[in-house]
């Protein structure tokens, strides 16, 4: 009998799973459950766009491309970031194309982080960030984001967690699950705190194009933090192109050079049918964001009504398309509320302590489904609540 | 306004309170906007958009092509108006290119259609010719494509 505990890696052992998956298991083979569990659009990737990508395996462009991805797509995503938030990147040197922006995440953490170094990360957020810390030997050191200050890093809260040892400070806004943004003001106030330090930053702008009554701003074009901050993006969530797993990082040359090396040595290069969908989205996609981002609000709206009527406290998302109620008035955990949602009323949602203890006491609920399906979720949720 | 008027045209039972929300306005204005829509005839009717070949119904349609005499001072208004008064006559457009008018009949059975052909519309005296073409199989209509949605097939990642 092999000994696998023995034999297994010390450190990836350590790492907890996600504890989203129980509840999608059951999901799957409940008859009639509804779900508003999901992380991705529920719009199919737009056509013009798919079609480039058959156009591409027509032609037999089956080949690898280039470590840091064809020239032609470094070059548009460098147009595409100056043109919607005015950031310069040259193509050759300060663009490279992941397998998604959890791979350019990943790379870029791992380029960055030393055993040791402490790395900061708002939270409740994306689950990655610290397992991701945690094999590069750094420390995580959570910062808890509070509704109170609708969700956004504070510069007081920063100064407080800022040591000797701290290497690294990720933002990730607009955020998931809570749909909060930093506006240029509060980016200013960070960047007074990190300006003069040697930390770094790793923006991860994911949800750069959902944002709903103000544009998006990178804390790459506030003064002093282009030089000092790798931006992550992609086209999962601004393009419906999930599937195709397309991240961008944008970064200063020198920083950009080892986390290609990563990426030369774990991935070689990212698909290429996915890579000429990509030029085509960049190129002639804005009109796609628009009309998805305006779909995504009022479906937002509809959500954030629905909770305030039937008297969950929430915050009203400013990006991103995730709903983040506090459900501490039934005096419920966020997974014991989950489990019994599910069960007796067949409604799949998140317990937001997936997200960072701080989530406790929270359910995050996605609004990237159709009208008809968020109105029926929301009716049982409410008869839910009744029988509390 | 007009985003009232596309907010209807993908579902027109959403209600007008869910439609203020959705578009953060009072709901009796979107119930006035809708009203005057109404009055004014840019919302000309809120119908169910069904595919008759799941039913037992056998009806078929038909797109007839008709060469068309314009008559003196009335264009082709006054023949299009003799045309889409049949109740069977489903749409009427006048079109640019090799004929004139367009006519989609629905009827009961091919025998039918052929008939209202032969006997309503080819013996009009401003109609010079008719052509004939019977709908196999109905893909999308007003932007509605014809089969199943697809179950939601978006996996849970460990997000």
């Amino acid at each position: 009998m092999m000994d696998y505990d023995r034999l297994l890696s010390q450190k990836v052992k350590e790492i907890k799973p996600s504890g989203i998956r129980k509840f999608f298991d059951i999901v799957a083979v409940m008859k009639d459950a509804i779900s508003l569990g999901v992380g991705e659009p529920d719009f199919v990737t737009p056509w013009h766009i798919r079609d480039a990508g058959i156009q591409s395996l027509q032609e037999g462009k089956t080949y690898y491309t280039s470590n840091w991805g064809l020239l032609e797509l470094r070059t548009e995503a460098a147009a595409y970031l100056k043109r919607r938030y005015g950031l310069e990147y040259k193509p050759d040197s300060e663009v490279l194309i992941t397998v998604g922006g959890s791979e350019g995440i990943d790379n870029t953490i791992r380029a960055l982080v030393s055993p040791g170094d402490e790395v900061l990360i708002p939270e409740p957020s994306f689950v990655c960030y610290q397992p991701c810390v945690l094999l590069s030997g750094g420390v995580p050191v959570p910062i808890e984001t509070k509704v109170e200050d609708e969700f956004k890093l504070t510069a007081r809260q920063l100064k407080e967690k800022i040591t000797p040892k701290t290497k690294l400070l990720i933002l990730p806004f607009p955020n998931n699950p809570t749909g909060g943004i930093m506006e240029k003001k509060d980016l200013e106030e960070i960047a007074e705190v990190i300006r003069g330090t040697d930390i770094l930053v790793l923006s991860d702008e994911i949800y750069s194009e959902l944002t709903y009554g103000l544009k998006h701003t990178s804390i790459a074009s506030i003064d002093g933090m282009w030089e000092r901050t790798v931006v992550i993006n992609g086209l999962s969530k601004s393009h419906a192109m999930t599937g195709w797993r397309i991240g961008l990082v944008f970064g200063p040359a020198p920083i950009l050079q080892q986390v290609t090396k990563i990426h030369q040595y774990a991935i070689m290069s990212a698909p290429t049918v996915s890579q000429y969908a990509a030029v085509e989205a960049l190129r002639a996609g804005d009109k796609d964001i628009e009309y998805m981002c305006g779909q995504y609000n009022m479906r937002r709206k509809l959500m954030h009504e629905g909770f305030n009527k039937m008297g969950l406290t929430c915050f009203e998302p400013r990006g991103a398309f995730y709903m983040f109620p506090s459900i501490k008035s039934t005096g419920l955990t966020s997974e014991d509320f989950c489990e019994r949602l599910l069960r007796e009323e067949k409604v799949a949602v998140v317990p937001g302590n997936a997200f960072g203890d701080s989530g406790e006491g929270h359910i995050r609920c996605c609004y990237a489904y159709s009208v008809e399906h968020i109105k029926v979720a929301l009716d049982r949720i409410e008869h839910f609540l009744g029988k509390l | 306004m007009e985003r009232i008027l596309k907010i209807l045209e993908e579902n027109c039972r959403i209600t007008d309170k869910e439609i203020a929300t959705m578009l953060s306005l009072d709901e009796s204005a979107v119930a006035r906007a809708r009203a005057e829509y109404e009055k004014a005839g840019v919302i000309m009717g809120y119908k169910a958009c069904i595919d008759w070949d799941k039913t037992e119904d056998e009806s078929t349609v038909a797109m007839i092509e008709l060469k068309v005499t314009p008559q003196y001072g009335e264009g082709f208004d006054k023949i299009a108006k003799r045309i889409y008064d049949y109740p069977e006559v489903e749409s009427v457009y006048l079109m640019s290119g090799s004929f004139d008018i367009m006519v989609l009949i629905r009827g009961r059975t091919m025998k039918e259609v052929a008939m209202f052909v032969s006997t309503k519309l080819a013996p009009m005296e401003a109609v010079v010719s008719t052509s004939t073409s019977f709908v196999l199989k109905k893909y999308k209509e007003n932007g509605v494509i014809f089969r199943k949605e697809p179950d939601d097939e978006r996996e849970v990642m460990g997000l």
